[in-house]
């Protein structure tokens, strides 16, 4: 038994906890054991991988193909998208979609069916896979693909991990001349304006806003929208850049070194961070060159950030609502977090584009991420929220929940009925996959 | 292009520095005793680069094949890695004097016979290096893993014999203590973070201790002082501390 957590550090549970090298190991370990979760990097924030047997997956993480030409991959579920991103940079390929952070398992990726920038031109995650290797519960092995088993399929991209052990994947990586991104960076006075923005920048690959949720009244809603493109070699000015367009130096890497007191975030704190973050961006468009780790994953470069919110640990509310009530229903939303006081200075908005899936997370709309310490205050708070995202058609992300009630999921997903009948079909009579978090919303019994 | 052995190179050190070295562009030899763990390991190593990489079968307890073995590799080795090491069952070896052997058998005596072989051969090329990964396990006899450790001492203990032995004809030895790090033989433990290295750590102070020529290398700093305390504390107090 060990203590273990996913990245919210909280909860904090006991459990067994032990990985695999071959299927033949894992089968073994599915027919001894009665109930488990698989466990990727740690990186979804609640309890979606927890549970008292774990399974760890990072060590199942061998790359088995890749065509220069079309720039298909196969690889297996353990292998982290910051590895592929190691190999495949340097000879001219991408990620197709890239969450926030790289350091995440890619059958973590496809569990919680992820999205990225370019939500709104390329979907979610699991729209770009091709095929799929998963064991299931009585440890067969099923293909899976849009044209092969294709309900399996459908249940197991942002199925959280309930329909099987996700073995190996196939996808396709996409061209890329540079390392580097094209990037501007614009600021919104208030929601108003970002929104604008947002509709504005539809052609643009990657858009994201970071947003103060601490400003008020007229201020509710300024942010700062980050937009992007690969930039091509002919666009690099930096002579270094051009010399080695696809090769990236070691960046500098950070670390908090042990978890901060408590009190080291509160509101003043967290006000000075916005205020400054705000204003160092002067009103106006700017544009720059940034290379691919700077513009999708700054907070990669600091190891074991979810220290600064203390032993209590934190979770992130992230929630979308769909785009006919976005302007009203975010502005409402809005201004009871602001009230609370509550929030904290990662906060992000962006707006989805139309999506396909049975239970994955988008929708055509805005969604907004922000970090709150763990606190009695901030559940009373997210009760309250819980129930205008939901007044509003709207729902809540599943690889950041640590604490949405049943009735919660049940209301704002719409496919919940037929999965929790395939998910009990799937279980029935064998070892049951399931986790602290499918328990809670009522999916697994 | 230089070539590098790795033997034992299904373990999670080993695959840490196959890729480092992998990266770094040398031709790998990838020797270990399961060939079914070794293949797709193999396989990701050759998406990752486009470098030679050849996968062999070694037994590290078959003392009688270790020649033949050597002396039929494709491509003559500029480093040999020896990482294959059997952590072994203190309570089971108590009693059980298999256990005692195997531990023995695989930590000292199977390294000590495929080593021989490669000092012979690079005493007489006049080059190559050797690192062994030894353990901090071996600096000081503990009640939780004495015949694990006292085979680590003899090995660490054999390196550095060697290493005098060799330093003359312009071969070099490493010797490495990883002290805790997160490999599948740690998995099901809670380690102190700050005490605990990463594989890729490990293989990064491998592949810079070889390119510097560094003697006895600690993945991480603490480790030299924690043992030199350890090793320092008078035995009349030591055996009566529960380690």
């Amino acid at each position: 038994m060990r203590k273990i957590s996913d990245w919210g550090n909280y909860p904090i549970i006991e459990a067994e906890v032990s990985g695999f090298d071959t299927t033949d190991q894992l089968r073994e370990k599915i027919s001894n054991s009665g109930s488990m979760i698989a466990f990727g990097n740690g990186r979804s924030y609640g309890d979606a991988s927890l549970q008292s047997t774990i399974l760890l997956t990072r060590r199942f993480n061998k790359f088995l193909s890749f065509d220069d030409t079309s720039g298909t991959l196969t690889c297996q579920s353990g292998v982290m998208l910051s590895e592929i991103l190691d190999v495949f940079v340097p000879r001219g390929w991408f990620l197709p979609v890239t969450p926030g952070t790289k350091l995440i398992t890619l059958g973590g990726a496809i569990a919680a069916d992820v999205h990225g920038k370019n939500h709104h031109v390329s979907g979610s995650f699991g729209q770009h896979i091709l095929s799929m290797d998963v064991m299931r519960t009585d440890g067969s092995i099923i293909t899976c693909s849009p044209e092969e088993n294709t309900d399996f399929f459908k249940i197991t991209v942002g199925g959280m991990g309930l329909t099987g052990i996700i073995l190996k994947a196939t996808f396709r990586l996409k061209k890329i001349e540079t390392a580097y991104i094209r990037e501007e960076t614009l600021r919104a006075a208030n929601l108003s304006e970002i929104m604008d923005s947002f509709e504005t920048s539809g052609d643009w690959s990657y858009s994201v806003a970071w947003i103060d949720c601490l400003a008020k009244g007229d201020a509710l809603g300024r942010s700062i929208m980050m937009r992007g493109e690969h930039a091509s070699a002919s666009e690099l000015v930096n002579a270094s850049h051009k010399h080695e367009p696809l090769n990236l130096k070691p960046g500098l890497q950070l670390s908090v070194p042990f978890a901060f007191p408590n009190f080291a975030l509160n509101k003043l704190t967290m006000k000075a961070f916005n205020w400054a973050y705000y204003n160092k961006c002067r009103p106006g468009t700017h544009r720059s060159i940034v290379d691919y780790n700077a513009f999708f994953y700054p907070l990669d470069a600091i190891a074991h950030w979810n220290r600064i919110y203390g032993k209590r640990g934190f979770t992130q509310y992230q929630f979308v609502i769909p785009k006919a009530a976005g302007r009203e229903g975010m502005q409402k939303i809005l201004k009871r977090i602001t009230e609370s006081g509550l929030g904290s200075f990662l906060a992000v908005l962006k707006l989805f584009g139309e999506q396909e899936g049975f239970m994955s997370f988008p929708m055509a709309g805005y969604t907004l991420a922000l970090d709150f310490p763990i606190s009695l205050k901030a559940m009373d708070l997210f009760k309250e929220l819980d129930a205008m995202v939901a007044d509003y058609g709207g729902r809540l992300y599943l690889a950041k929940d640590s604490r949405m009630d049943a009735e919660m999921f049940n209301k704002t997903y719409p496919n919940v009925a037929d999965f929790r009948q395939a998910i009990t079909l799937l279980n029935e009579g064998n070892t049951k996959f399931e986790s602290l978090q499918s328990k809670r919303i009522g999916i697994t019994g | 292009m230089k070539n590098i052995l790795i033997l034992g190179a299904t373990s999670d050190m080993a695959q840490a520095i196959a890729k480092k070295y992998a990266a770094e562009g040398w031709n790998l030899t990838l020797a270990a005793r399961n060939m079914e763990l070794l293949h797709p390991i193999a396989s990701d190593l050759r998406v990752r680069s486009k470098i030679e990489i050849i996968s062999l079968e070694f037994d590290a307890l078959e003392f009688s094949n270790h020649r033949t073995f050597y002396d039929s590799l494709a491509n003559p080795p500029d480093v040999v890695i020896c990482v294959f090491g059997y952590m072994g069952d203190q309570m089971l070896a108590r009693t059980d004097f298999n256990e005692v052997q195997k531990t023995i058998g695989v930590n000292y005596t199977g390294a000590v016979s495929i080593l021989n072989i490669v000092a012979e051969d690079f005493e007489k090329r006049g080059k190559g290096s050797i690192a062994g990964i030894s353990s901090v396990a071996g600096d000081r006899g503990r009640q939780s893993n004495y015949i694990y450790g006292s085979a680590k001492a003899g090995f660490s203990a054999y390196l550095s014999g060697l290493r005098n032995r060799l330093a003359q004809s312009g071969v070099h030895v490493m010797s490495v203590k990883p002290g805790f790090c997160y490999t599948k033989m740690t998995e099901s433990l809670e380690l102190p973070s700050a005490l605990t290295a990463d594989p890729e750590q490990v293989a990064n102070a491998v592949f810079k201790g070889l390119e510097k020529k560094q003697n006895v290398v600690y993945t991480l700093w603490m480790w030299r002082w924690i043992m030199l305390i350890i090793r320092h504390i008078p035995e009349s107090i030591f055996k009566k501390m529960g380690m």
